[in-house]
């Protein structure tokens, strides 16, 4: 195992149409580490997550994946690096059954057909979803789709697992499910959502995002404490340490 | 017309009739494909004056109905929903071929009245056979059966990309809809003016969500292939559905059992 | 404008099936040879669009009747001619199965006269003649009105055709050509209105897109009117040859006329009972020129000479009602049987 790093060096993204998304990121997260991004809606967290397996490469400033640094040539190499779980799974799901999609990475990756069932089995035994496997996903509620999506991506065997909001549109139940399910990983996590409570529960660091930019990074205990800093970052105190 | 459009587009329950567990839904989706298809084309081989010879072949969709469990009243209804255009189609043939062809006990039947009932008949079974395909076979199953008959790859991943898609935009074709209907009172909101905005954004929107989608793909590897893991194996009963049902076609195509069984009453 | 099963006689429906499909596997091929990536998940999202975007409708301004779109041309405009056909006839088919529109075996035909002629003949010819990058909107609404009125009207044309071809309808052919020609008018006033003015919204929102589409399909642009021609040529030697055979096989020509195996009576027209009061209300009924052309007349005149048909007695006839019954009795006892044993046993 190489030493999963994730490092990103004065960042700049623009969109097309103007928008400045990334303003100078940096930040580096080491092997084992789970990582919350937070920031209020709009601040780029998303924008960031797309740069993390090159879908955006950055106008300016370097990414450094693994040992490489990230550039057209090794895209490649950062998409099995890092799995990256997108916000709407209907998005992600875009095979007719949950086998299909779940197997759709692996046999990418040109492993013969044993290999590509044994991991879709193991993938989703893992979610807790083996008896969704011939579903299509239309008939799956969203904590199902969820978990499907999880199983899609860590099918792949990334060594660093990404999710952007992974607590959308989940009930009270499911999201429980979740917060259980990404505890027990112990790949390198990295989690972007504004549910600091989900953050709280799962991850040991945290980076704030503001408006492009990196405002805070440290523990998360301590900054989901910093009342002040939140609300300069439009965000609120966790509801769990809410009227203590 | 909202019922129409209502049950018109109620695709979903079809779809989960689809993925019952019955003896007919286990049948390999390829052969089912191809004994609905040699049926069809059997019943539209029936020259336009033959009624009774095609009423022995309303045995394949009751047989589906009742051994694949699906409720008749859908079936049925769906078929009323479509049948306006061949019962336009077919509406001159009394009018226009006044040839007689039967006596039944005095009252001269024409030949136009005879060619109306058996296109509406062979509507019936042809329309039925295909709606019972879809009711009793998932729609992957289909497309997986369709790729083994070598249709373009190109054209099976679209087939199953609108279909994963179908009911997510559908979805939000109602909410858009709905939203609509509650902002507009009375008739404004239908005009064309709305109809357009809608429309476009709609369209925008489904854009930026293939977008998505291809930003998903690729980041799980995606080389512009799509690859399907099937295995379909041919069950010792879909060799023996396909061929009874098959033999069985062919039979009531060169013998008139109709008449054959009305004879032996009369004699009798 | 969907073609039916039941209209269609196995040769034109077998005809048509194997005209679309080669014409799919042709622009599979194409595509193959030079599609970008983003253009995958792009088709099929559309394709799932223009099946939603039906469910919504509007009101015909002056009519108050409601309807939706087509959304063939919007298609051919963005993805180019290749992508639209093949998203269109996927839209075909799934509405086939679905929905019931139409039928399997009529699915080949429905493809070809509500793809062929929007993407391969009305597009390239008038739309992408008319329409260059820099086109304003006005421009973009005249070509779309006339491609789209263009393509609907030889697939209503084609409708006819089919129908006249396969002998199931005794539509005069006039009659069916009036009545459809001018309703499709309409629907093209309509559709290519909207359609011009969906892609007119989507420039002025969101300009980025549509050119983003175009580079990517830019690899598949161009059609080539010499292979469009050619594929026709084939199509119409193909058609020709099948009539042909018919019509030589069988007297009355384009008829099916599986009649010399069952038999038609030569039975004069009586004076009394149903044929006659159809005949007052036939006469009444004549608004339309081109009515008295009757195909069965035609056939009868022509079967006078020749050899002698065997006529079918009330007997037969009467045998043959009395076993239908029969027969659906028995299969609906059937039927029936193997439900209740289902239930009993669940
Ligand atoms: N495709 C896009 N085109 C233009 N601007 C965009 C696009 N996606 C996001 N943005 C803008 O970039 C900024 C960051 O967005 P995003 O990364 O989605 O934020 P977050 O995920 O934190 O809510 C926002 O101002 C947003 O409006
Ligand atoms: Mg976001």
């Amino acid at each position: 195992m190489s030493h999963h790093i994730i490092e990103f060096n004065n960042v700049h993204f623009t969109y097309p149409d103007g928008t400045d998304a990334l303003k100078g990121l940096d930040f580096r997260i080491t092997h084992g580490e789970s990582v919350g991004i937070v920031g209020a809606n709009g601040a780029g967290k998303s924008t960031l997550i797309s740069h993390m397996n090159g879908y955006l490469l950055p106008a300016k400033g370097t990414i450094t994946i693994g040992d490489l640094q990230l550039n057209k040539s090794t895209i490649n190499h950062a998409r099995k690096t890092v799995g990256v779980v997108f916000q709407n799974p209907d998005d992600q799901l875009f095979m007719p059954t949950v086998f299909d999609d779940v197997a759709f990475g692996p046999l990418n990756l040109g492993m013969t057909r044993e290999r590509v069932i044994e991991r879709v089995n193991e993938a989703l035994t893992t979610v807790g979803c083996l008896n969704l496997k011939d579903k299509p996903p239309h008939h799956l509620s969203m904590g199902q789709k969820r978990a499907v999506t999880i199983a899609a991506v860590i099918a792949m065997q990334p060594d660093i697992l990404v999710m952007d909001e992974p607590a959308a549109s989940l009930d009270p139940k499911s999201r429980r499910q979740l917060i259980n399910l990404l505890k027990e990983f112990r790949h390198t996590k990295i989690i972007a959502s504004h549910d600091l409570d989900l953050i709280r529960d799962v991850c040991t660091r945290c980076l704030v995002i503001s408006d492009g930019e990196v405002t805070a990074d440290g523990r998360t205990d301590e900054i989901l404490l910093n009342e002040p800093l939140l609300e300069e970052n439009n965000l609120e105190l966790p509801l769990s340490l809410q009227h203590k | 017309m909202p019922n129409f459009d209502k049950e018109y587009f109620n695709i979903g329950y079809l779809d989960t009739l689809s993925y019952r567990q019955t003896f007919i839904h286990r049948i390999n989706p390829g052969i089912k494909l191809v004994v609905t298809l040699v049926f069809i084309l059997i019943v539209v081989s029936f020259s336009k004056y033959e009624i009774h010879r095609l009423m022995p072949y309303f045995a394949f969709p009751v047989f589906l109905i009742s051994a694949g469990e699906i409720p008749t009243g859908v079936i049925l209804k769906k078929i009323f929903i479509v049948s306006p255009f061949v019962l336009f189609a077919g509406m001159f043939n009394p009018m226009l071929d006044t040839t007689i062809v039967y006596t039944i006990s005095g009252v001269p039947v024409s030949g136009g009245w005879v060619s109306y009932v058996s296109i509406i008949i062979k509507f019936i079974l042809t329309i039925s056979s295909a709606l019972l395909l879809i009711a009793t076979t998932s729609f992957p199953g289909i497309c997986s059966a369709l790729e083994k008959l070598r249709v373009p790859k190109v054209f099976v991943m679209q087939l199953l990309f609108i279909y994963r898609y179908l009911f997510v935009l559908a979805e939000e074709a109602m909410r858009i809809v709905r939203a609509r209907n509650m902002r507009a009172f009375g008739k404004h909101g239908r005009d064309i003016k709305t109809f357009i905005n809608i429309i476009g954004t709609f369209l925008i929107r489904s854009i930026e969500r293939s977008e998505r989608i291809y930003h998903a793909i690729c980041s799980r590897g995606f080389d512009g292939r799509i690859r399907l893991l099937r295995d379909i194996k041919f069950k010792f009963t879909d060799i023996i559905f396909a061929l009874l049902s098959v033999s069985v076609f062919i039979i009531l195509r060169m013998y008139d059992i109709a008449e054959l069984i009305g004879d032996a009453v009369l004699k009798f | 404008m969907h073609m039916a099963d039941a209209l269609l006689s196995p040769a034109v429906g077998t005809t048509f099936w194997a005209g679309s499909m080669g014409i799919i596997v042709y622009c599979a091929k194409k595509l193959k040879e030079n599609i970008d990536e983003r253009m995958i998940p792009l088709m099929g999202v559309l394709g799932a669009f223009i099946f939603a975007a039906q469910m919504i409708n509007f009101t015909i301004p002056a009519t108050g009747s409601s309807g939706h779109i087509g959304g063939g041309m919007i298609l051919a405009a963005l993805l180019g001619p290749y992508a639209a056909f093949i998203v269109i006839a996927s839209v075909l088919t799934i509405q086939s199965l679905f929905f019931a529109d139409g039928g399997i075996l009529a699915l080949g035909c429905n493809i070809w006269n509500m793809g062929v002629y929007p993407c391969f003949i009305a597009y390239p010819l008038i739309y992408r003649t008319m329409v260059k990058t820099g086109s304003g909107s006005r421009r973009i609404l005249i070509a779309s009105i006339l491609s789209v009125i263009a393509g609907l009207q030889l697939g209503a044309f084609s409708v006819v055709l089919q129908t006249m071809l396969s002998g199931r309808s005794e539509l005069p052919f006039s009659t069916f050509v009036y009545m459809m020609l001018p309703i499709h008018l309409a629907i093209g006033l309509v559709e290519g209105f909207i359609t011009a003015s969906v892609i007119n919204f989507v420039k002025s929102m969101r300009p980025e897109i549509i050119e983003s589409i175009s580079l990517s399909r830019s690899l598949s642009q161009g059609v080539s009117i010499k292979k469009v021609f050619t594929g026709f040529l084939i199509m119409a030697a193909l058609t020709g040859g099948v009539m042909s055979w018919f019509a030589s096989s069988h007297p009355d020509g384009l008829e099916w006329s599986i009649e010399k195996i069952y038999g038609k009576p030569e039975l004069p027209e009586q004076e009394h009972g149903i044929a006659p009061a159809l005949k007052q209300v036939q006469d009444k009924t004549a608004f339309l020129p081109g009515y008295n052309f009757k195909q069965s007349d035609e056939a009868s005149t022509k079967l006078k000479g020749g050899e002698s048909w065997p006529a079918i007695g009330a007997g037969t006839s009467v045998s043959g009602i009395i076993g239908s019954i029969m027969v659906l009795g028995i299969i609906l006892l059937l039927g029936a049987g193997i439900k209740i044993l289902k239930t009993r046993r669940a």
